[in-house]
């Protein structure tokens, strides 16, 4: 059994220069069958929401089966592509820098999504964003917000 | 059926590596095991209940019961991530209650830092139905947290100095842990110093990456009184995994929230009533969370909970992780959950170190996050007495 303690070892890491980084790239989502209208409707520069036709309740992630009430009776509603931030963290350096957050829609769900097109110094929760569609690597647009 | 008093603790094990580049993934696991069983007085022959998750090698439970050479009768295999050990303690509990074992051992054990794989947790599965809807904007467990952080500041006013607070505690115990990574303690100003990794979360705001592992042995307790340790009773435990919940995200509170109270119920006792506390600290805005949901403080009010040395031994309203925790002693297998655990056994068995043991610690609880905060995660709170 190794009793070697290596003490400094994570000072060292934090120390250790930065990797050059590239352009950020954006990774294609894998579509799987019950999104697809969601992301050939991407390709449109349109964002779609589903919304359950028998508790009327809003949902996304979209999905076949309703996950407030369990019906299979949902439909795909088309979003403003308007709403404000939940929060958000940016990561990364350089080009290569990017900002996560959680979007929330006019029509009442809240997204994963990345802020784009600004100076993340300047952004705050609350503030007003619309959507902007970004090309993935060799897959589907991608819907990421940008401010209003 | 209650799990208060069904079955105890008997052998826990902290692994002393913490990067383990000649040592096999199932060799760790070994190594905690058997160290587990001398710390109980145990053989393997003993051991007829096996509880692992997603860290352990190949099929998990039949690999590593046949490394191991174990011939069982009850195994649980139940993942969620970073708290799954802490769960598999209650599942045990369980498990022995009902007759299926009599002594179990839970094992976790990774060597991400050696195998330099630390930033490749699980590679996503393609079928898993939110991840089209996630991976094209690049979620990292930091910047995940990042916005549980940013968002806590906005509705409480939670400040970077509170935070790093609880870094600094954690630095004041890992002085003490000859094994722990980082072992200078370091001051407020040195965290909002550090650099920003995931806006607002510093460098010293995350845990370290290590190898390691560590593993327990539950037992029932006729079992349990004929051994020469001290005795620490499962009193309470609770689970409870939280989502995106279709959209209505709420990233002010965790699951512990639920787990805590279910754990607090079936133990008889209340917030007020823990001695020392192990919690999980992936980021120091995990800790955060848990206190306020676990109802050590109010919603809101953890940063005032922590500032001044509120979590130091000795100093503190609740001394935490006096083994300086995933903050700045180990985080292996990028799982905190088994070393939670193990220095809650320390404190109740009056084993700690010296300068860190909190005096008549009779009540200690464990709580964990596994998975991420901003999206899903399973919340496991385990309370234990010395009996």
């Amino acid at each position: 059994m190794s009793t070697t303690i290596q003490i400094s070892a994570a000072d060292e890491a934090a120390s250790k220069p930065q990797k050059p980084t590239g352009p950020r790239r954006i990774a294609a989502p894998r579509a799987l069958p019950e999104a697809l209208p969601f992301w050939q409707a991407a390709t449109e520069g349109r964002l779609l929401v589903k919304r359950c036709q028998d508790c009327g309740e809003t949902h996304y992630y979209p999905r076949d089966i309703c996950p407030h009430c369990l019906s299979a009776n949902t439909e795909w509603i088309e979003s403003a592509g308007k709403g404000t931030i939940y929060s958000f963290s940016p990561m990364g350096k350089d080009e290569a820098r990017y900002t996560l957050a959680y979007v929330t829609l006019d029509e009442g769900v809240t997204m994963l999504t990345d802020l784009v097109d600004c100076d993340p110094a300047t952004l705050e929760i609350g503030h007003r964003v619309q959507v902007v569609f970004k090309p993935s690597e060799g897959g589907y647009p991608i819907p990421m917000f940008t401010p209003a | 059926m209650s799990l208060n008093g069904q079955a105890y603790i008997v052998g826990a094990y902290e692994h002393p590596t913490r990067k383990a580049d000649d040592l096999s993934v199932a060799r760790l696991h070994a190594d905690v095991a058997k160290g587990a069983l001398e710390d109980a007085g145990l053989t393997k022959d003993d051991i007829d209940g096996y509880f692992c998750a997603g860290d352990a090698p190949g099929l998990g439970t039949a690999t590593i019961a046949e490394y191991l050479g174990l011939k069982l009768r009850h195994v649980d295999s139940t993942e969620c991530g970073g708290s799954a050990p802490i769960l598999h303690v209650a599942h045990a509990a369980a498990a022995i209650a009902a007759g299926r074992c009599n002594v179990a051992l839970i094992t976790l054990a990774g060597r991400p830092r050696a195998a330099d794989a630390a930033l490749a947790l699980r590679a996503p599965d393609p079928d898993s139905p939110e991840v089209q809807f996630e991976l094209p904007f690049g979620p990292a467990t930091q910047n995940l947290y990042g916005m549980v952080a940013r968002r806590h500041m906005y509705e409480y006013g939670t400040t970077s100095e509170q935070l790093a607070w609880i870094k600094v505690a954690a630095s004041h115990h890992a002085q003490h842990n000859p094994y722990a990574m980082l072992r200078n303690v370091v001051t407020v100003e040195d965290v909002v110093n550090s650099p920003l990794v995931a806006d607002p979360l510093h460098r010293l705001d995350c845990c370290v990456m290590s190898d390691g592992g560590g593993a327990l042995i539950v037992a029932r307790p006729e079992i349990a009184r004929q051994l020469k340790r001290p005795l620490v009773k499962v009193r309470g435990a609770g689970e409870a995994p939280k989502h995106a919940a279709g959209g209505k995200i709420d990233l002010t509170w965790s699951a512990a929230k639920w787990s805590g109270p279910a754990a607090f119920a079936e133990a008889g006792v209340t917030a007020a009533d823990i001695k020392y506390a192990s919690l999980y600290d992936s980021f120091t805005i995990t800790v955060l969370m848990q206190l306020e949901d676990l109802g050590f403080c109010k919603k809101g009010e953890g940063g005032k909970f922590v500032q001044d040395g509120g979590l130091i031994s000795g100093v503190g309203k609740l001394p935490f992780n006096t083994d300086g925790g995933g903050l700045c002693n180990n985080h292996p297998a990028n799982r905190g959950g088994v070393t939670k655990v193990i220095e809650a056994v320390r404190q109740l068995r009056g084993e700690a170190h010296p300068a860190v043991q909190v005096q008549n610690c009779d009540l200690a609880l464990a709580s964990g996050i596994g998975g991420a905060l901003a999206s899903r995660h399973t919340a496991a709170t385990l309370i234990l007495e010395r009996v």
